[in-house]
């Protein structure tokens, strides 16, 4: 079929009109998104104050009576869960990527991509469910461990996949160099590729990092919740914990007004947070492109 | 530390073993990754196989009662429906806009704006789902029940009565709230994959447009859509997945309504939140091994979708596949 | 003035929460100094974290009595009490995760044996406190107090009165004029206790109900739409009218919402309270205290009440939860202290207070409580001198 030549200013006026559609849609989608931003920033700079810093949970009557109360033990509970994630989740990663990107021509490669990136899609409650099986079951209770675990699971694939992109923009020009030096294959990487792909690899882990800090999900039946901080220190990743995500859940679909002034005082912290982590990410790749 | 080491002879162990070391680590750790899809599997096959096998997998996905009550019959079919609409509802809605900005970003804006809503947009995609949902529950739900459900059923009530059970009650906690909040969510998502795939059009590409006369719209017709196909599909088909998979502010919002019918604007469950709600909760063997066999049943559609997506990727794109 | 007055109050406590975190973020650094060799009989190994989850609805007040419990004990005990509900509560008891459950819903005969044979002793069902459950209702132009009977609300429930002006209605309440309106009836669509309640008040007084719904916490209901949660039910009443719905008494207090008077077996108008709530289990109680009490014989009891139970076992080293006689030690402690002292805090927070029939009961199954065959709960008793 042949169609009818348009004349240059019909085709001049499509443009335009396309054009303003582009920015109304453009607008119309990032006004709501910034809105959430809005209202978690105004509703939680309110409900914040220095109790939430300093002080445990505790029960509804105490928030009700108008005692002080806070959650100092989420986000204390968030920092040990989230660092034994990290802790947990890094050499596993690194290692997937570096065999991705060290050793392209390795069999197990195609199916280790793919699998990787299935990972990566698997919705975060089964990670959760996997981590209930491995952990929890095992250890009979519910634990930080076992959410450390299950939020190793939302970074493993991420990091496997950074390390592999951050490797290979190295060129192969400095690993020819360090092998005609006569240095083993392992020493190149680890000495020569490696150091220089660093950015690379931080900014990567903070993404997956700030992508697993704001998951509820697998929380909810590997770490449990707590209204206190555990009496032990080994509590904290031996017993169930509270973190940040999961108690911000619980606490947005409790019955109590004054909860809620906490979740939303919950969502502030927790978007500081992952916001901060993000931004520190994206600021390190920025840096990288000199 | 190099003159040491040009100094030093280096003995065959330190290379050849050190090498071999190094690859048996490196590829132990990779296996992890498989062993850990795989135990993924298995684990749910495993638990969910109780259900399983009282139902039958057909009989399972199609039964459309769940019934931890009195009957003690499980079936997933509300749940598959359930995440089936919503994610399809919010796709078609996200897919547009999203595109919509990627190419605003990529072709028209200026480079400080582009830049600006490319951070943004990254930003907002890192806005974690439970901030999202405590959004839901206290904002979007009850305006969405004010100005939205609320006029039209008592307009229907009163013009249309027949219309009412399509409807469905307007407490604000539905499907119809979970699917705009969904689409919010992976929007960005989409855009940035989007983008992604824009990017990758080479610039002769465009240029040859140009030189044909084409106006700037015509070049994205022409010669940037159709080269960035792949990868856009591939990215829609990774949204879809990323909806399937959304849990906790579609498990605040949607209403948890276990069984059919589910209307318009009434609440419904998706496969992900009947697990969020249930799991920690149910008692019986039988119960908790069918939330294990939804699990096993959300892993499979993750699965189709995420290799369909690889496959797209790889086959729709001119450039075979190196959009993603 | 008063906003001075308030602030001047809170500051030194804030000081001393912050001085109590620092001393126990040092306490946390020296026993990780110490690694695993505290387990001696130093102060810090008196300090003993309890582990309970189980129903939502005593949530509020278990979490207060662990609170209150921790200042009684100088910070010493802290009780982690997470509200999954009560299903969530039994699974746990069972899979052993936990130390101890609650439920609405005590343990079946099934479960009881179970436990039996895998533990070699019983599994004790110990009331804590009782679960009410109002008739809650959006009709414009009537307050509380509209007269239900069990056989009313079943139709309701079932579709089968749909309209407030129904001569069913009427009949019970002949001094009130009803508006012609159609009733939107309203459940819970989350599992719940007060479900539980709810329908097994249904079931006893309703053939049809108990043989096509029956009771559970959750159930397949024949009409209406759900709201998630007491909040979600309330928040859908008071939107709608002509709604009907159900909540416990102490949210519809809290709420101001218009609540029903239920007939009961008796056929005494009962306006509900804490105090009809209590009477309502003045009925002859089994040892083990496993019996459901809705539409009770009790006179002047309110007919759709129950308990809420906390569940441990007989032989408490069976519990892979707990690992050391301290920790077992410790929770019968709280136990005890639950049921005697801990009652003060029920009605300040909306709860009935146990009849003196259960406290006995429970006092009586926590004398059988054992570690390693030794009578734990014997001796904790004896030093409380409560025997």
């Amino acid at each position: 079929m042949i169609k009818p030549v348009k004349s240059l200013k019909q085709r001049n006026l499509r443009d335009r009109v396309m054009e303003s559609l582009l920015v109304f849609s453009t607008i119309l989608v990032m006004a709501p998104l910034l809105i959430i931003i809005g209202y978690v920033v105004v509703q939680g700079a309110s409900a914040i104050n220095a109790d939430f810093f300093i002080h445990e949970l505790g029960s509804p009557a105490r928030a009700m009576q108008g005692r002080p109360t806070g959650l100092v033990h989420s986000i204390l509970g968030t920092a040990v869960v989230d660092f034994l994630a990290l802790i947990i989740a890094i050499p596993v990663g690194l290692g997937a990527g570096v065999m991705l990107s060290e050793y392209p021509d390795h069999k197990l490669n195609p199916m280790l991509r793919i699998i990787n990136d299935t990972l990566n899609g698997m919705p975060a409650i089964l990670k959760g469910l996997l981590a209930f099986a491995l952990i929890v079951k095992p250890m009979g209770t519910f634990s930080g461990l076992a959410g450390g675990v299950a939020l190793a699971f939302v970074m493993i694939p991420i990091i496997a996949r950074s390390t592999e992109s951050a490797l290979m923009s190295i060129p192969w020009t400095i690993r020819e160099a360090g092998l005609a030096i006569g240095l083993p294959r392992w020493r190149v990487v680890l000495s020569t590729v490696m150091p220089a792909a660093k950015t690379g690899l931080v900014t990567g882990f903070l993404i997956a990092f700030a992508r697993a800090a704001g998951e509820a999900a697998p929380l909810l039946f590997t770490s449990f919740g707590n209204n206190y901080l555990p009496n032990h220190w080994t509590g904290m990743i031996m017993g169930p914990v509270d973190t940040l995500p999961q108690r911000l859940y619980s606490l947005a679909i409790s019955p109590y007004k004054e909860w809620h002034a906490m979740g939303w005082a919950a969502g502030i912290v927790l978007l500081a947070f992952v916001i901060t982590l993000f931004i520190t990410a994206r600021m390190l790749t920025k840096e990288k492109k000199y | 530390m190099q003159s040491d080491l040009l100094k030093r002879p280096l003995p065959v162990i330190y290379r050849w073993l050190g090498d071999k070391i190094f690859l048996t680590v490196v590829v132990l750790l990779g296996l992890t990754i498989i062993f850990l899809a795989l135990s993924m599997a298995w684990v749910l096959y495993k638990e969910g196989s109780l259900a399983i096998h009282q139902f039958g997998v057909i009989g399972f996905l199609k039964g459309s009662v769940w019934d931890p009550g009195v009957q003690y019959v499980f079936g997933a079919l509300p749940f598959i429906f359930g995440t089936m609409v919503t994610s399809i509802g919010a796709l078609a809605i996200a897919f547009f806009p999203a595109i919509a900005i990627a190419i605003f970003m990529a072709e028209y804006a200026p480079s400080w704006l582009s830049k600006i809503i490319e951070n943004l947009v990254h930003l907002i995609a890192a806005i974690p789902s439970v901030v999202v949902g405590i959004w839901g529950i206290f904002v979007f739900a009850p305006w969405m029940r004010e100005t939205v459900y609320l006029p039209v059923v008592n307009f229907a009530t009163e013009h249309y009565p027949s219309l009412l059970p399509v409807l469905g009650s307007p407490i604000g906690y539905g499907m119809t709230t979970a699917t705009i909040i969904l689409a919010l969510m992976i929007i960005p998502f989409t855009t940035a994959l989007t983008r992604d795939a824009i990017d990758k059009v080479p610039r002769e590409q465009r240029e040859a447009a140009w030189a044909l006369g084409a106006t700037r719209w015509e070049v994205i017709r022409m010669a940037v859509i159709p080269y960035a196909r792949g990868g856009i599909m591939a990215g829609t088909m990774l949204s879809f997945g990323r909806a399937i998979g959304e849990t906790m502010a579609v498990a605040m919002l949607i209403g948890n309504k276990n069984n059919f019918p589910f209307s318009i604007f009434g609440p419904a469950a998706t496969m992900p939140s009947v697990i969020i709600n249930e799991f920690r909760e149910a008692v019986g063997n039988m119960h908790l091994s069918s939330l294990m066999a939804i699990g096993l049943a959300l892993f499979a559609i993750s699965l189709i979708v995420n290799l369909v997506a690889a496959y797209i990727s790889r086959k729709l794109s001119i450039t075979g596949g190196q959009a993603i | 003035m008063k906003k001075f007055h308030s602030i001047h109050l809170k500051r030194p406590s804030a000081i001393f929460s912050a001085t109590r975190l620092l001393v126990v973020a040092g306490a946390l650094m020296i026993l990780a100094g110490c690694g695993g060799s505290g387990t001696g009989d130093s102060k810090e190994s008196q300090r003993v974290d309890l582990l309970g989850a189980g129903a939502s609805f005593p949530a509020p007040l278990v979490t207060a009595m662990a609170d209150e419990y921790r200042d009684h004990t100088d910070g010493h005990i802290t009780v982690n009490y997470q509200s999954i509900g009560s299903g969530g509560g039994i699974r746990q008891f069972i899979e052993q995760t936990i130390m101890f459950g609650m439920s609405e819903a005590f343990l079946s005969d099934d479960i009881m044996k179970d436990v039996e044979n895998k533990t070699g002793g019983k599994a004790f069902n110990m009331p804590i406190t009782l679960a009410d459950v109002v008739a809650t209702y959006n009709v414009p132009g009537l307050e509380k107090g509209v007269v239900f009977d069990a056989h009313l609300l079943v139709d309701i429930y079932m579709g089968k009165v749909t309209r407030w002006d129904d001569p069913k209605i009427a009949a019970l309440n002949p001094d009130k004029v009803f508006p012609n309106m159609a009733i939107t009836v309203v459940h819970r669509s989350d599992g719940s206790g007060t479900t539980n309640i709810w329908t097994s008040y249904f079931s006893r007084v309703s053939d049809q109900w108990k043989e096509q719904i029956g009771y559970a916490t959750s159930v397949n209901w024949p009409v209406g739409v759900g709201g998630n949660g007491n909040e979600g039910v309330a928040g859908a009443v008071m939107n709608t009218p002509g709604a009907i719905g159900y909540n416990s008494l102490s949210y519809a207090f809290l709420n101001d919402m218009s609540y029903g008077y239920i007939k009961n077996a008796s056929g005494n108008i009962i306006k509900p309270s804490f105090e009809a709530t209590t009477k309502a289990a003045d009925i002859d109680l089994p040892e083990d205290t496993r019996v459901l009490f809705t539409n009770t014989p009790a006179e002047y009891g309110y007919p759709i009440a129950g308990f809420a139970w906390m569940m441990v076992y007989e032989n408490l080293e069976k519990n892979n939860a707990i690992e050391t006689k301290q920790q077992a030690r410790e929770l019968l402690r709280f136990l005890l202290w639950t049921i005697t002292d801990g009652q003060e805090l029920c009605e300040g927070l909306g709860y009935a207070r146990l009849p003196q029939a259960a406290i006995d009961r429970n006092l009586n199954m926590i004398r059988q409580i054992k570690w390693e065959g030794e009578p734990l709960g014997e001796e904790i008793l004896k030093e409380e001198n409560l025997i």
